[in-house]
């Protein structure tokens, strides 16, 4: 009986699943256009998913080995069943095949299912609860179906019963795994994960790339509407991104605005454009909501607006403006998805079309606009803390080996202390250095994190137009966001320069032994990477191995390095300043004096900032700039 | 934001219109939407959900217009210009307008941050056309159609409740609520539409010399504190106005003559 209703209900499955892909292709190509080269996607996507996906799974091997048995399992055990009972084949040796393969997705599904028994906060429940069952019953029910196959059972075993209760079995396996995965089960995540892989955006990140600068706006048409206000304002393949989250939660875990009590999750926010997508409510969401949120009073569809102008949308602007844009979500996020681009993206909408960016960022942007810097001070000051240095401005000398780009940092007696600092180890060196002075302007890091791409492309074009008067073999920086801006996004706009931070640029001064240095001593140092210059760039080495050059008792924070966490001051969350229960940089100051240091040894005048703002007594914070220029033997003073 | 402010009830027929100017940054000297003319549009953004009339009288080229896009990008969709060249007398040219088409409610800053910035054009503009002017305008807490209940601004966070019959002009104050963030996409859609006017020329500016404005040192005050308390005390403390008189119902006449009196004694008129 079996045998003869096997082709049946794989055909049915299949074909209930081809209905359910296409349903779903069209709802996500309802949004815009994008850039992306089809063919060498689908060709990438087997090697994308092996060794890029994986990489980032394999951060927790007790999944990434399930994920192994049981993907794998499934989907040699899907092919072999359609060959052995879908075109009736006769052949041991594949039903000794699918045997294995269904064994081996048994373990898997068991290792789920275990990991479900008390599940962490960062999973979903819901269907996901459901999905180690569907897992098993499919497995066994294979499993069991290749034992007389294979002679390990004779034909017709169990009778009736055991053929009517493998039939249920089946059916509901095929329901779950074939039909679940384009009609919006929790299988969903490998139809769509697969084309997301593909078709992603940033395709750049594949194979050990980074891609991490925000992608331009055009303005050549005036009319079209700027920034993502609906789910279909967004580009197809970012649609489909969200549709392959697999609410595993890591976004979760190390989102600094989510641990703060802030309203943001971005594992919600991913499913709330899922459900934007598709059309609906938030309340079958089964995730930690956003904090202070509860679900089931928000819902949206894929032409409504995501913040509603009135009543309650898709979510609330304050969830968009909690985003620090640290990019810890996207380094933990096996499916590769882009947070952070969804985010600024809805922030463009805001700010551009509804001028609507909370608190001080409508004061921020217009000093931006009228001063070229975000406090308002006159820029004709840019260069007064230097006064007595004697800094080679470039309008003057026209070449230089080194352009120091000062940043914004230039106008606050905190920061000025670090330039000096440097100023003082690139003299030591001997480095052939010069600044661009009152030319200088802020870079858009924070307009453009803003949404206010507008201000963004009007200083970077000033920026590079400046530049292109002089000529310089690099730019060196103290700020990891200019560094950001300068090094990856102004070449969309047409400003290539080599870029270095300067904690790069002091190591190789070292290495090229054109530092000499004595050790330092005031303690035991722990080092708190910033995002813009970690997760953004990949420089995790340099600052390390200049502490140890100066010979410091380093110790690592737990969150350290790709996983560090954000000390709160970046994407102008501190200009937006969305209300939570901690703040930020008390947390991250928690995690340094978990350390044991006494010392936070920091490279960004904004975590210098967030990190001096909170409360004595903790650990003092300098610059590592600040810590070579103490250790620098000096040359006999030439008077 | 908006404390306060009353809507006006659709029935009610008050037309608003506001008058705007180029504004100039007080750092950097970068046009901009002027501070004041935009806290007037917020105003009148807040009293009606249509749309008040915007109008601009003077030069309309490429370095006015982003300015003046930035009141565009308050959300209003358009701006009238009466176009002038820089020496003309902006006055004849509104009240010209506004004579044809005459709005109930105008309301505008009360100075100007760029060319003469004398603060007169209100007045003037209320002399040629009739109105009823209030200077420093805070809060405008009612309008119906025939009279506007206003709070006027005065020193030390005072205030003072007006009623106003319409048609009138209220010159807003920086006390009124911060105008709202200027939307890019607002400001670059927004339609600027050239209105034929007369053109009166100024001939008296021809002659002026322009030059920055200079801070004036401020006199120190020097309080001889020992306490915090006094210290607070002292600074809080009201300048104590000394000699003159308080003038009550007087005719108009005797008030002016009252007037004519301080400003010779002060020095100020030398006949
Ligand atoms: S970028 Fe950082 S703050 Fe923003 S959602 Fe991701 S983890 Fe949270
Ligand atoms: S967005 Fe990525 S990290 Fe977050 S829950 Fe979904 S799959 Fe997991």
């Amino acid at each position: 009986m079996l045998t003869s209703l096997m082709p049946w209900l794989l055909a049915v499955a299949i074909l209930l699943a081809v209905v359910g892909a296409l349903r779903r292709a069209r709802l996500w190509l309802r949004g815009r256009a994008s850039n992306v080269n089809v063919w060498a996607g689908i060709r990438a996507m087997p090697k994308r998913y092996l060794v890029d996906l994986h990489h980032v799974v394999e951060r927790d091997r007790y999944i990434s080995n399930t994920h192994v048995a049981t993907a794998g399992g499934f989907v040699l055990a899907s092919v072999l069943a359609i060959l052995l009972h879908g075109f009736a084949w006769e052949s041991k040796l594949l039903a000794w095949l699918l045997l294995a393969a269904s064994g081996a997705m048994l373990i898997g599904a068991v290792r789920v299912a275990k990991r479900r028994q008390s599940p962490p906060d960062r999973l979903s429940k819901g269907a996901w609860m459901r999905l180690p069952k569907s897992l098993m019953v499919f497995a066994i029910s294979f499993l069991i179906l290749s034992l007389p196959a294979v002679g390990l059972l004779p034909e017709g075993f169990g009778g009736v019963v055991l053929a009517a209760l493998l039939t249920a079995g089946i059916v509901w396996g095929l329901a779950e795994m074939f039909i679940g995965m384009t009609w919006g089960g929790p299988m969903k995540h490998a139809f769509a994960g697969a084309l997301h892989l593909a078709f992603h955006r940033r395709s750049e990140r594949f194979g050990g790339g980074r891609s991490t600068g925000l992608k331009a706006l055009n303005f050549d048409d005036a009319q079209a509407p700027l920034g993502v206000e609906k789910p279909t304002d967004f580009t197809w393949n970012q649609l489909l991104g969200f549709d392959a989250c697999v609410q595993c939660g890591r976004c979760e875990a190390v989102c600094p605005a989510f641990a703060a009590g802030q309203p943001l999750n971005p594992k919600k926010l991913i499913q709330d454009m899922v459900v934007g997508l598709a059309g609906g409510s938030d309340a079958s969401y089964s995730g930690s909501p956003y904090p202070g949120k509860p679900l089931g009073e928000h819902k949206g569809g894929p032409f409504q607006a995501i913040v509603a102008r009135e009543g309650k949308g898709l979510l609330d602007a304050d969830t968009l403006w909690a985003c620090t844009t640290c990019r810890a979500c996207v380094e933990e996020c096996p499916m590769m998805i882009e947070h952070v681009d969804a985010i600024v993206d809805m922030r463009r909408h805001l700010t551009l079309e509804r001028g609507q960016t909370p608190n001080k960022g409508a004061e921020v942007l217009e000093n931006l606009i009228a001063t070229d810097n975000p406090g308002g001070f006159n820029p004709g000051s840019r260069m007064n803390w230097a006064a007595d240095l004697n800094l080679p401005i470039l309008a003057d000398v026209k070449r230089t080996d080194v352009l120091l780009w000062l940043g914004d940092g230039a106008f606050d007696m905190r920061n000025q202390r670090t330039l000096r600092a440097f100023i003082k180890v690139l003299r030591s060196a001997g480095v052939q250095f010069a600044v661009l002075g009152n030319e200088e302007r802020d870079s858009g890091d924070v307009a453009r994190r803003l949404g206010d791409e507008a201000t963004f492309q009007h200083l970077a074009k000033l920026n590079i137009h400046t530049l292109q008067q002089y000529s310089f073999r690099s730019i060196v920086t103290c700020d990891p966001h200019s560094f950001h801006v300068l090094k990856n996004e102004y070449p969309e706009l047409g400003g290539e320069y080599v870029v270095y931070h300067h904690t790069t640029f002091m190591e190789r001064l070292y290495r090229d032994k054109q530092l000499s240095l004595k050790d330092w001593v005031g303690g035991r140092v722990t080092y708190h990477d910033p995002c813009y210059l970690g997760r953004y760039n990949g420089e995790y080495d340099a600052p390390r191995q200049l502490l140890d050059a100066l010979g410091i008792d380093r110790v690592e924070m737990t969150r350290s390095g790709f996983r560090s966490r954000c000390c709160g001051g970046g994407g102008g969350a501190p200009i937006t300043d969305i209300p939570g229960k901690q703040r930020i940089p008390d947390m991250r100051m928690d995690d340094i004096k978990a350390s044991g240091a006494n010392v936070v040894a920091v490279g960004c005048p904004q975590c210098t900032a967030m990190l001096e703002g909170v409360v004595e007594p903790r650990p003092q914070v300098l610059d590592i700039a600040e810590l070579v220029a103490q250790s620098l033997i000096e040359e006999e003073t030439r008077a | 934001m908006s404390r306060n402010l009353a809507r006006l009830h659709s029935s009610d027929e008050v037309s608003v219109t506001v008058l705007v100017s180029i504004g100039k940054h007080p750092v950097t000297g970068r046009l901009r939407r002027a501070d004041q003319d935009a806290r007037a549009l917020e105003m009148a953004l807040g009293l009606s959900d249509s749309e008040p009339r915007v109008i601009y009288a003077g030069p309309l080229n490429d370095s006015t217009e982003p300015a003046l896009r930035g009141y565009l990008g308050m959300g209003v969709s358009e701006l009238k210009v009466l176009r002038q060249s820089e020496q003309n007398d902006i006055v004849p040219a509104l009240s010209g307008f506004l004579d044809n088409s005459p709005s109930s409610l105008i309301l505008c800053g009360s100075r100007a941050e760029l060319g003469e910035s004398s603060g007169l054009v209100p007045y003037q503009l209320a002399d040629a056309l009739g109105y009823t002017l209030v200077s420093n305008v805070a809060v405008i807490e009612e309008v119906t159609a025939t009279l506007a209940v206003v709070l006027q601004a005065l020193p030390r966070g005072q205030r003072r409740r007006i009623e106003v019959v319409l048609p009138a002009i209220l010159a807003v104050d920086t006390a009124s609520p911060v105008a709202r963030q200027v939307a890019y996409a607002k400001a670059s859609r927004g339609f600027i539409n050239c209105v034929v006017t007369d053109a009166a020329e100024d001939d008296a500016t021809e002659q002026w010399h322009y030059q920055p404005a200079r801070k004036r040192p401020k006199r120190l005050k020097i309080i001889k504190a020992t306490s915090a308390r006094d210290r607070f005390k002292a600074a809080a403390a009201k300048a104590e106005g000394t000699g003159g008189q308080v003038l009550t119902s007087v005719s108009a006449e005797e008030g002016a003559v009252a007037i004519l009196k301080v400003l010779k004694e002060e020095g100020v008129l030398k006949t």
